[in-house]
């Protein structure tokens, strides 16, 4: 077997990350179909071609570790194997959705999974992820934080605190840049003041790495290793996978073409479902058939959950106030 | 009974609470110096639980929003209202609603000590009286106690409460001194305290506006007219079954609130009021707030700005000549 960086015994098998990748890129085109109908309100993140680096950051870390994520998210929990029928009924705002309705897709978490939290202001949850590695540190609990972030959001000035900050405290957290090449429109060749967005560990005195965020199996070896680290107290990393999203920032959001029909035709080339598969075939780690075979069983699943989303109730009108505040006897209008 | 001063209350519910709760951790710029008179605390808890930071008030909040989802009870000090500016995603992105767009999964326990420095020179950019900017948010409460006897209970019930709470300090009470009784003391939230009873007038006071009131109120005893001052202390929930009552009895009501006029704690009180119990009043509701102009260096343009005690009486007499 290739070399995955993985630990045999437990990481997933390198099937299991190919069948990760096609569950994100099925459960993302059903979204995709119920928006385009008219049955999903908003818009949708979609990350279709950024697959690889989300599997293969789930593949690297921990069962108890932390994934804060950001608007692009969906993939986080669909990888980490959380129930598609209630992350589908969150994105069609039904009440039996993970966050009863109240997240919609821009926040898709599954908690009980490591997908911890994600949030829709760029660099707005790193913050947090700093502060989630910190309750690691003072209760000892073993746990890593993976710090979400883009290349648009590397430009924030939340994400110089977070690092400073993880860093002066040697704190178990892993910033992982999921670097598309746009924040939305703008391309980060100009938006960017270097090239490799990880030179700017330095600056940080933690280690920055660069990642080809098509190929699953380098992310986890990388992501691994950056969570090993954090682990025995090492302190942060930046890992910067670079990867390109070949959908627009969001569907349901027009915009003026920004990038060449070349451009995406290449990506698109190196599509890590695609290519990976290929790689499994050739080097004969599974057969077409199986492979054809598994990816039913995910169309299976996806067509359960969307069935299950389209059939689930709408929340009740009173459950507006719901979940406001702990504090229940406030989570009602006041009554004059 | 002994008395405390504003601080010292503040201090002694803190180390209280430490002691009650290893998950309180501190946080905040110069902790450890006690720059705000938190004397004592490093050396009780030491420095994993009393932690300086560096100029990062998004750091701040954030990683205490993280900590406090992941089980401790952060207390944090923003220093001043102003610098909470830096920090406003993630009061309003994050702070208010990451219970709520978790559908309930996440409690946020966090509690921000937040002073009002205005009306000592310190310019246009330490000056601001954040308050309605804040009680724009659902999903905090926001105390704003006024006595050292509040400020210690309400101190201690924002530590324990599960929900984020905005804990704003008119320092102008920094120094003041009061009767603190001993023992564990908390204030529900959301309940205000009638500080002195009266039948003409009714007034609806924040912060340091409390102590004009009722100097006010001592002055126009004088003239024979009786002043209710309501001590609103909590911004967020608002207490209108106390504020409701109040008016019910006097028929008339004067808000003073130090922020500006525009959009104040005051003007969302008296429009309430207005709309909900117009029957009992007799006059119009007056606010005394400040003018919508920025707070200037020089002491001979700022005395103008904030209520006093004489505008609170001019806006008393002018309620009261109305029978």
């Amino acid at each position: 077997m290739p070399a995955t960086g993985l630990d045999e015994a437990s990481a997933p098998t390198l099937v299991d990350l190919w069948q990760r990748m096609v569950r994100i890129r099925r459960f993302e085109e059903a979204a995709t179909r119920l928006l385009r109908s008219g049955r999903m309100p908003g818009v949708l993140h979609n990350s279709t071609g950024q697959e690889a680096v989300v599997v293969g950051t789930c593949a690297g870390i921990g069962p108890d570790d932390y994934l804060v994520g950001t608007h692009r998210n969906h993939g986080y929990p669909v990888a980490r194997g959380a129930d598609l029928t209630t992350l589908m009924a969150e994105v069609l705002g039904r009440a039996p959705g993970v966050c009863k309705g109240k997240a919609g897709e821009m926040h898709l978490i599954a908690p009980e999974v490591g997908a911890f939290f994600s949030s829709g202001i760029l660099a707005s949850g790193l913050p947090i992820a700093v502060g989630t590695a910190v309750t690691a540190r003072m209760k000892r609990t073993g746990r890593v934080t993976i710090g979400i972030f883009g290349d648009g959001a590397s430009n924030e000035g939340a994400v110089h605190e977070s690092m400073n900050l993880a860093s002066i405290w040697k704190l178990p957290i892993v910033f992982l840049c999921e670097n598309n090449g746009y924040a939305v429109t703008v391309p980060a060749s100009y938006a960017v003041s270097v090239r490799d967005i990880a030179d700017r560990a330095r600056g940080y005195s933690m280690p920055g790495h660069v990642v080809d965020g098509e190929d699953p199996c380098a992310v986890a070896e990388v992501i691994r290793a950056a969570v090993e680290r954090a682990r025995s107290g090492e302190g942060p990393s930046l890992v910067e996978a670079k990867t390109y999203r070949t959908v627009d920032h969001a569907e349901n959001l027009p915009s003026q073409p920004y990038r060449s029909d070349e451009e995406v035709a290449q990506w698109r080339a190196r599509d890590p479902i695609v290519t990976f598969r290929a790689r499994l075939v050739a080097e004969g780690i599974a057969s077409d058939e199986e492979l054809e075979s598994v990816a039913k069983q995910i169309e299976d699943d996806v067509s359960a959950a969307v069935a299950f989303a389209l059939e689930s109730p709408f929340p009740a009108p009173e459950a507006l106030w719901d979940d406001m505040y702990v504090d229940a006897r406030l989570n009602r209008a006041p009554a004059f | 009974m002994r008395e405390l001063d504003y601080l010292g209350a503040l201090n002694e519910a803190q180390i209280e609470e430490m002691k009650n709760d290893e998950n309180v951790v501190m946080m905040g710029q110069d902790l450890r110096a006690s720059l705000y008179g938190g004397t004592g605390l490093l050396d009780l808890f030491g420095e994993d639980r009393v932690r300086d930071l560096p100029t990062s008030e998004t750091a701040c909040v954030g990683a205490a929003i993280g900590m406090a989802m992941t089980g401790l009870r952060p207390l944090i000090d923003m220093g001043m209202s102003s610098f909470c500016f830096v920090a406003f995603d993630q009061f309003v992105s994050q702070l208010a609603k990451v219970r709520y767009v978790s559908g309930g999964l996440m409690k946020v326990p966090v509690t921000v000590r937040i002073p009002l420095m205005y009306d000592n020179g310190v310019g246009v950019q330490h000056s601001d009286r954040i308050h309605p900017m804040l009680m724009q948010i659902p999903g905090l409460k926001i105390a704003c106690p006024t006595t050292p006897a509040d400020a210690k209970a309400m101190l201690k019930t924002a530590i324990r409460d599960d929900d984020p709470v905005i804990f704003l300090e008119d320092s102008f009470c920094w120094g003041t001194k009061g009767p603190v009784e001993e023992g564990e003391h908390t204030i529900e939230v959301g309940k205000a305290d009638v500080k002195r009873d009266g039948e003409d007038v009714t007034v609806v006071a924040i912060g340091r506006t409390v102590l004009f009131s009722l100097a006010a109120a001592e002055e126009l005893a004088k003239d024979g007219i009786s002043v209710e001052v309501l001590d609103l202390r909590w911004l967020s929930p608002i207490d209108w079954p106390a504020i409701f009552a109040s008016v019910e009895k006097t028929g008339r009501l004067v808000v003073v609130d130090p922020a500006v006029r525009i959009c104040s704690a005051a003007s969302e009180i008296a429009a309430t009021v207005g709309e909900e119990r117009h029957d009992v009043l007799r006059g119009p509701v007056r606010r005394v707030t400040s003018p919508q102009v920025h707070s200037p260096y020089s002491p001979e343009l700022e005395k103008f700005i904030y209520p006093d005690v004489p505008k609170i009486v001019a806006a008393v007499r002018a309620a009261a000549a109305i029978r």
